[in-house]
Parts: C-alpha cells; sequence; structure tokens
C-alpha cells in the first residue's frame, strides 16, 4: 500500500465507518439515559427544574474552591489541556473544512501559529497528567488499563496533527493519513469508554442542576 | 551519437557567453543547495564534460513533458545544454524514423555501453498486462525499457507517467499502467514528477551528472531533494494569507481577486513537493498558483484519484454526512428501544415485588 493509499483508505471509507459507529454508539447511549428518565418525584416542586439545570450545565466549568485548592494541578492542568484540545479540534482551518462538508456548518478560524501554539501546549498538558497520574500515589492506585487507554487515544490525534503540520513524518500523505487514523480510533473508542463524558457530563450537570432547582435550592 | 566535442565548446558555437554560462552554474549550484563557492567547480566540470548519449524512450504518455523541455523560453541556456547532450533517439524530436529510428537506438546502447542514460516519458503496461496498449516498431514497452536499461548507468523517469504511473494508472488503469521505479530494480532510477515537471528540473539533474558524474540525493520517492524537498504551501508566496485565515471562497470572489490563500478550492499544496513556487514557469513569469488556479499536486504518486481537484485536502471522499445521519438516527432508535425496554423491565420487577411486613420479616431472624 502506497502513502497516498492510505490517505484515501483513511479520508475515504475508514472516515465513513468510524463516524456511523460513533454516530451509532454514542447516540445509542444517549437516547438510552433519556429514555430511561428519572424516578418520579412525589414531593412538590419548590422551584423550576429547566433554568437551574442550564445554569448548572455552565456552572460546573468553574472549580469550587475546595477542590481547586486540594487538586490545584488538576484543575489548572486539566482545564489547560481540555480547552487546547477544543480549539485544536474546532478553531484549525482544516478542521472547519472537514466539520463543513460533513455537517454543513461552519465558522472563522484562528490563524495557524495560534493554533500551533495551543496545540504545543496542550500537548505538554497531556504529557503532565500523565506523568501525574503515574507519579501520584492514589492516582496510580485508582487508574485502571481503560484510563491509561484514553490517554493514548487522546493523545495520538494532537501528537499525529503537530508532526503533519510540522511535516515531521515524510511522506507528507503518510504524516495526514496517520492524523486521521488516530481520530478514527478516537471516534470509535469514544462511545465504549470514559469518553463519553464529552456528552454525558453535560447531561449529568442538567440533571444536577435540576434536582436542586426543583428543591429550591442552589447548585 | 557521443561525439568528442566538449559542452563548453558547444555552448561556445550556440553562442552563449561566459557570463550567461556562470550565472546558468550559480543557479544550478543554488538549487542543488550547495554554496556558491561550488559554481565555479560545476563551470569547470560541465565545460570539460563529454556530451553524454541520452536515450529518450516515450511510452503511454502525451508528450507534454517533451513540450515542457524543448518549449521552454527559448533560446535558453538550459535549452541549449539539452542540444549538447547527444539526445540518440526521441520519437518526437529525431529525424530518423522506423527501422532506422529503432537502429539509432541499438547503435547508441553498443557503443555507450554501461554510460549512457535512459529517459523514460510516460508509463507502460506492465508484464501481466497486455502488451498490446502500447507498442513501438512491435517492440511492446516492457520489453523495449528493460533492453534498453541493460547497459544504462541509470534511468531518469520525466512526468508523474513515468515516476508513478500517472493517468493512464489512474482509477480503473484499463491498461495495467505501472511507473518506472515498478520494473527497474538493478538500476539508479531518478523520478523527475510533475505533470509536466519543470523543464529547470530535468536540466539541473543532467547538470548534476554531468558535473559530479553522480546522481543526485532523492527523496522517499526517488525524486531529486534539491527540487522536491519543500512543500508547494511552504514556499508558497499566498502562505501568509492561510495562516492569518484569509481565503479565497469561490474563483471569482473578493478573496480570489485579492490573491488569498486557495485552500478552500482545493489546492493541493499541502501535500505537494515541487519547485514550482520558487522556480516558476515560462521563464519565471508565473505558476498555477500565481495565475489564481489552486494546485492539483501533478507531482505525487495517485494525484488523479486523490479525492477530487475542488475539494479541500481536508475534506473526506465519501459522503460523511449521509452516514452521519443514517448512523445517528438508528443509534437513536435503538437507544430509545434499549431505553423503554429497560424501563419496561423496571416496572415489571416493580409489579412483582413481594411486599413484606414487619412482623414477617421479625419471624425471618
Amino acid at each position: 500500500m502506497t502513502p497516498m493509499d492510505f490517505l484515501l483508505l483513511t479520508k475515504g471509507p475508514l472516515f465513513s465507518l468510524a463516524i456511523a459507529i460513533f454516530a451509532l454508539g454514542i447516540l445509542i447511549r444517549l437516547f438510552e439515559i433519556f429514555a430511561l428518565g428519572r424516578a418520579h418525584n412525589y414531593a412538590a416542586a419548590r422551584g423550576n427544574e429547566v433554568i437551574p439545570g442550564l445554569k448548572t450545565m455552565y456552572r460546573r466549568f468553574n472549580p469550587d474552591p475546595g477542590t481547586f485548592k486540594r487538586s490545584t494541578f488538576d484543575v489548572v492542568v486539566g482545564t489547560l489541556w481540555h480547552v487546547g484540545f477544543v480549539i485544536a479540534l474546532l478553531m484549525f482551518i482544516p478542521h472547519i473544512e472537514l466539520i463543513k462538508s460533513t455537517l454543513g456548518v461552519s465558522w472563522p478560524g484562528l490563524p495557524n501559529p495560534v493554533v500551533d501554539a495551543v496545540t504545543a501546549i496542550t500537548l505538554l498538558g497531556l504529557v503532565a497528567v500523565l506523568i501525574h497520574r503515574l507519579t501520584h500515589p492514589v492516582k496510580r492506585f485508582l487508574s485502571t488499563p481503560q484510563d491509561y487507554l484514553i490517554w493514548a487515544v487522546t493523545f495520538l490525534p494532537v501528537l499525529t496533527g503537530y508532526l503533519a503540520y510540522h511535516r515531521l513524518i515524510n511522506p507528507y500523505p503518510l504524516a495526514l493519513g496517520l492524523h486521521i487514523f488516530t481520530v478514527e480510533i478516537f471516534l470509535i473508542v469514544l462511545p465504549f469508554t470514559k469518553l463519553t463524558h464529552i456528552f454525558t457530563a453535560f447531561v449529568a450537570r442538567y440533571y444536577n442542576g435540576a434536582i436542586f432547582g426543583r428543591k429550591g435550592i442552589q447548585s | 551519437m557521443a561525439t568528442s566535442k566538449t559542452l563548453g565548446e558547444s555552448l561556445r558555437q550556440h553562442g552563449v557567453s561566459r557570463r550567461g554560462f556562470l550565472k546558468f552554474c550559480a543557479a544550478t549550484a543554488s538549487m542543488m543547495a550547495l554554496p556558491p563557492s561550488m559554481a565555479p567547480a560545476i563551470a569547470q566540470a560541465l565545460e570539460k564534460a563529454r556530451r553524454p548519449s541520452v536515450i529518450w524512450l516515450s511510452f503511454q504518455e502525451c508528450t507534454g513533458c517533451t513540450e515542457s523541455l524543448t518549449r521552454s523560453f527559448s533560446p535558453t541556456v538550459e535549452n541549449l545544454i539539452f542540444d549538447v547532450i547527444s539526445l540518440d533517439y526521441h520519437h518526437t524530436l529525431q529525424a530518423a524514423a522506423g527501422d532506422a529510428a529503432e537502429h539509432a537506438r541499438e547503435q547508441a546502447m553498443n557503443t555507450n555501453a554501461g554510460e549512457y542514460l535512459v529517459v523514460v516519458d510516460g508509463s507502460l503496461p506492465g508484464p501481466n498486462a497486455n502488451p498490446g496498449y502500447s507498442t513501438i516498431a512491435g517492440i511492446s514497452n516492457y520489453d523495449m525499457l528493460m533492453d534498453t536499461i541493460d547497459g544504462a548507468a541509470a534511468v531518469v523517469a520525466v512526468g508523474t507517467c513515468a515516476a508513478f504511473g500517472g493517468l493512464p494508472k489512474a482509477d480503473p488503469n484499463p491498461t495495467g499502467a505501472v511507473s518506472v521505479q515498478d520494473l527497474v530494480k538493478d538500476k539508479p532510477v531518478i523520478n523527475v514528477s510533475g505533470c509536466p515537471p519543470v523543464p529547470m528540473v530535468i536540466t539541473g539533474v543532467l547538470a548534476q551528472f554531468l558535473t559530479f558524474g553522480t546522481l543526485p540525493e532523492l527523496d522517499e520517492y526517488g525524486r531529486p531533494r534539491a527540487f522536491f524537498g519543500q512543500s508547494i504551501h511552504d514556499r508558497c508566496y499566498r502562505r501568509p494569507f492561510y495562516d492569518k485565515g484569509k481565503f479565497a471562497e469561490s474563483f471569482d470572489d473578493e478573496g480570489a481577486k485579492a490573491g488569498w490563500c486557495l485552500y478552500r478550492l482545493g489546492c493541493k499544496g499541502p501535500m505537494t513537493y515541487n519547485a514550482c513556487a520558487t522556480m516558476k514557469w515560462n521563464g519565471g513569469a508565473s505558476w498555477p498558483v500565481e495565475a489564481g488556479y489552486p494546485c492539483l499536486g501533478c507531482s505525487e504518486p495517485d494525484f488523479w484519484d486523490a479525492g477530487g481537484f475542488y475539494k479541500a485536502l481536508s475534506v473526506p471522499t465519501g459522503s460523511p454526512g449521509d452516514v452521519l445521519l443514517t448512523a445517528g438516527a438508528v443509534g437513536a432508535a435503538v437507544g430509545v428501544g434499549a431505553g423503554l425496554m429497560s424501563r419496561n423491565q423496571g416496572k415489571q420487577a416493580a409489579k412483582h415485588h413481594d411486599k413484606v411486613t414487619a412482623d414477617q420479616l421479625e419471624e425471618k431472624l
């Protein structure tokens, strides 16, 4: 197989397969959660559910002071690389082109040098959290093989993207093909691992906020 | 046929001034990424070089590569360098025809055994394909190539067809076309790809062979690194617009008129390695991107089948939107089904719960 064959395979059939598995998997999980619903609450509602639910979806981005004090590293580095990952994913022009061709929506991107710098920070952040996980005794004890798996499938697309952009793998179709391939692994693994938190985190936050809202208390 | 006249003598006879010749040598040195101090060495070597015999084989090709070379701004030093190599066999350019032409090829092979260069232009039907798709004087391309390279010093595959199969090899490849490097394993093969290649690149390769008697350093695809070492994208004068995120959205919008980046119009510059952006075409007049047209990636293998000339490089080749929609709809339906089933299961279980009183529990103690 030539590098161009590999690139065309990853851009064509493999990409279709990956997003099919991704869409199927994630929507089965989400709709199952929605269809299950929640246990009926017989107590009289003291407040609205929807507004506090939506508010909490946003409010949980701010760590509470206790968590920040106890796990400063996790909060700072965790936020840093998550934001970096999202910027690199959604603000890089070739990515926007891909989203436009797939979903039909687009938005202006950031200049490449900015995305490049953000990607470098993201990579360093991801390496730092792995080192922290391996050296921190409690974290290490709590880590399962899946934690390392999802670290790897998250790290690889960022790394290969960085290498492709800087042309550190030759020939270029191989570099781009590898990047797309690692993204496909990420998409396939996503619905069946902790990576579902990308979607379920917001569902959980909403339910949390809604429960508190119904009770008429702040969340 | 190779004659005893040196290149220097030939050039002077063609009216090339010493100054013009040295300028060419300096340009060649810089193209080959050599220090400027090498220019006199190149000049000296070229002056003394004997005309090497070149056999040019044209197989499944469109003659565009020959056009590119011979019609490059005439008369240029490149052109004259080309005149003064001993081009002993070339369908388009030779006067001889038929049996006489084939005789010239055989004679050149015998006289210069082990020293001549073979230039191949066009792909050829592979050993397992029907040889009838392309023959010359009743000889199949495959047989002619294998016969000719036997005594060759090196093979230069000119154009993307010869280097990588090109248009004839494009899907569905009806003639079973293969490239030169697919067949030639025991001789050095230099790929000078492009559809057509930049004229200076082929003369540069020949100049290096004449100067140093060596072949250039090659990249992963067997192309001279001096010319194919950098991507179009990295050397493109429109690159700052890419970095700033300023793109032409159509061929006649404001962005196109302002000369913004052509990435969204399908420019394959980021994956294409060639010298167009630096050497340009037609004597340095312009090149495709400068003319407002996205790079097609013509110097890359399989560029015809690389997913559409007008689709941005990062855009998938299938129809992912439809796949996403279908898989999403199925996923949502299955998810709702699974959720309702579990819910029902829960209700059924609750219905069948046996009620236990405190007294009954106490009895069990």
